[in-house]
């Protein structure tokens, strides 16, 4: 099937809906009707033009509703009642839409849930499902930044940086339930590189997708963590390496750098070595500088030390780490590897033990939990 | 680079446990009729608010009843133990919150422990504060 799915046209229909005069929040409700609509006739009869067909419904629904409230409570509309007949307008809203859900005004949560409804076509239940929360729970953070953002006029252009933090969160939730977050930040982030020509948005994108293709060797068959060294680089996906690179490399040739295209540029040297010996690890730790001089963040400052540690040595590595306050998350399970590479196996078991005792989540625990375990026996010799 | 957006967390309420009371509550058969009802109308509405906010998960009680239970071995019935009138911890029911943050988290416990007793002051309850662990690490190294 040639047609793009229903979900990728959901931004541009209730860009259209807008345009005609329809409030953002309605806009979104009559879409997502509409798209109950999709499910009940396409799969009989495919309609030609899905676009057109779903701008139909979906300005049937809004208007439906519109009536129906305006028989309760008298209301301002901006809209003439009668459909607009003929071919869909040309302009697309499609941009404006993740601007308006990434609006400075919203939390990141609700940035995401937002994101993920207006943009993403989802429905509530499966974002709700995604984050592990009651559908009604989901249902009040969505109306809730609907309410938020009501006011904010939709043609207003916004920040190309908030819209890509909200889409690393997305990334960043991985998988769970049935809605695969990583693979939907992709396609957003994808559609969103479309629209716009920015190159933290293609840095973002070569982000997801160098990590992507990694994906399928970092967990073995238990559900176990396998740590970068130890992965079987056959597994990773050369596809999606190579589109990276080459994302990467057109974002990298504008010359503005930013934190997404150097995180990027990363992810990009540990794809490119065939072997973990092949790693340029005294380039992953200019990169790191890099990030560290965009960011300032703490964690960029913990994954430097880290790599510090390949390049010049665990002691180096150990200073480095000395520098940052220890309470960091990953501080000590970065100092118990560090310590083993040092060869002093006992502090590092000791260390893998405390930092499986703080561990954040559960496969981090059992990876630490083992290296603990590998550790101790020897040291009983 | 914050790396998720909303963690969840366990309030915990415990019949018996954790630090000295620091208001010394008659049981509730003690209480007013219309003081225990303005106590359970504040648990519902803390309820409802919470849904309202888009933070909630889940809430329940417990009964003070039930027993320990473990394995009893190869062909055998398992073993039960209890119930024990003095043991020193017990729950009495949870919510489970979904929030941006650790702060919002002991905010919203705080909240709860105002809950009003006797005469309509709060008990002061503790309340125990417990982090989830997340079943998957970011998806980023």
């Amino acid at each position: 099937v040639n047609e793009p799915l229903p979900p990728d046209l959901v931004p541009a229909v209730i860009g259209v809906l807008v345009r005609r005069g329809a409030d953002f929040a309605s806009a979104e409700d009559a879409v997502q009707d509409a798209l109950v609509e999709v499910l009940r006739v396409w799969p009989d009869d495919p309609p030609r033009d899905p676009k057109g067909w779903l701008v139909t419904v979906a300005w049937r629904k809004f208007l439906d509703a519109a009536r129906a409230d305006t028989s309760r409570r008298r209301r301002e509309l901006r809209v003439e009642d009668e459909p607009v007949p003929g071919a869909v307008e040309e302009v697309d809203g499609t941009l404006q839409l993740y601007f308006l859900c990434a609006h400075p005004s919203l939390s990141p949560a609700s940035s995401v849930a937002l994101t993920l409804r207006a943009v993403g076509g989802l429905t509530t239940r499966q974002i709700a499902r995604a984050y592990l929360v009651p559908e009604a729970t989901m249902a009040q953070r969505i109306s809730r930044a609907k309410r938020t953002v009501s006011g904010v006029r939709f043609d207003q252009s916004g920040d190309v940086a908030t819209v890509v933090r909200v889409l690393y969160l997305v990334f960043n939730e991985g998988y769970s339930g049935d809605v695969d977050l990583a693979a939907e930040a992709i396609r957003l982030t994808r559609q969103l590189a479309a629209e716009i020509s920015h190159e933290e948005v293609s840095g973002l994108l070569a982000l997801m997708l160098l990590h992507h293709a990694r994906r399928p060797a970092r967990t073995g068959p238990d559900g176990r963590l396998v740590p970068l060294a130890e992965q079987d680089r056959s597994r990773w996906d050369t596809r999606l390496i190579a589109e990276g690179v080459d994302v990467l490399q057109a974002a990298l040739a504008r010359d503005r750098l930013g934190e997404f295209q150097a995180q990027a540029a990363i992810a990009a040297l540990h794809a490119d070595a065939r072997t973990v010996e092949e790693t340029d690890w005294v380039q992953i730790v200019e990169w790191y500088d890099e990030l560290v001089r965009l960011t300032d963040s703490p964690v960029a400052r913990l994954n430097r030390a880290v790599a510090v540690g390949e390049a010049d040595g665990p002691r180096a590595g150990l200073a480095a780490l000395e520098e940052l306050d220890p309470d960091l998350p990953r501080h000590t399970a970065a100092a118990a590897y560090l310590h083993e590479r040092d060869g002093d196996p006992v502090i590092a078991a000791r260390l893998y033990a405390e930092a499986a005792r703080s561990a954040p989540s559960l496969p981090e625990r059992d990876h630490l939990t083992r290296q603990a375990a590998r550790l101790n026996p020897q040291l009983r010799i | 680079m914050k790396e998720s957006t909303m963690a969840k967390y366990l309030i915990l309420k415990h019949y018996r446990g954790g630090p000295t009371p620091v208001v010394d509550l008659p049981s509730a058969d003690q209480w007013a009729p219309e003081e225990w009802e303005a106590h359970m109308q504040f648990m519902r509405d803390f309820g409802a608010r919470l849904e309202e906010t888009g933070e909630l998960v889940d809430s329940q009680a417990l009964t003070p009843g039930g027993t320990f239970v473990r394995y009893g071995g190869e062909g055998r019935p398992p073993v039960t133990d209890g119930p024990f009138a003095e043991t020193k911890d017990l729950i009495a029911g949870w919510y489970i919150i979904d929030v941006e943050s650790w702060d919002r988290a002991v905010q919203l416990a705080g909240e709860l422990s105002a809950a009003p007793g006797p005469g309509g002051t709060p008990i002061h309850e503790w309340l125990e504060v417990r982090p989830f662990m997340a079943d998957s690490p970011p998806a980023t190294e």
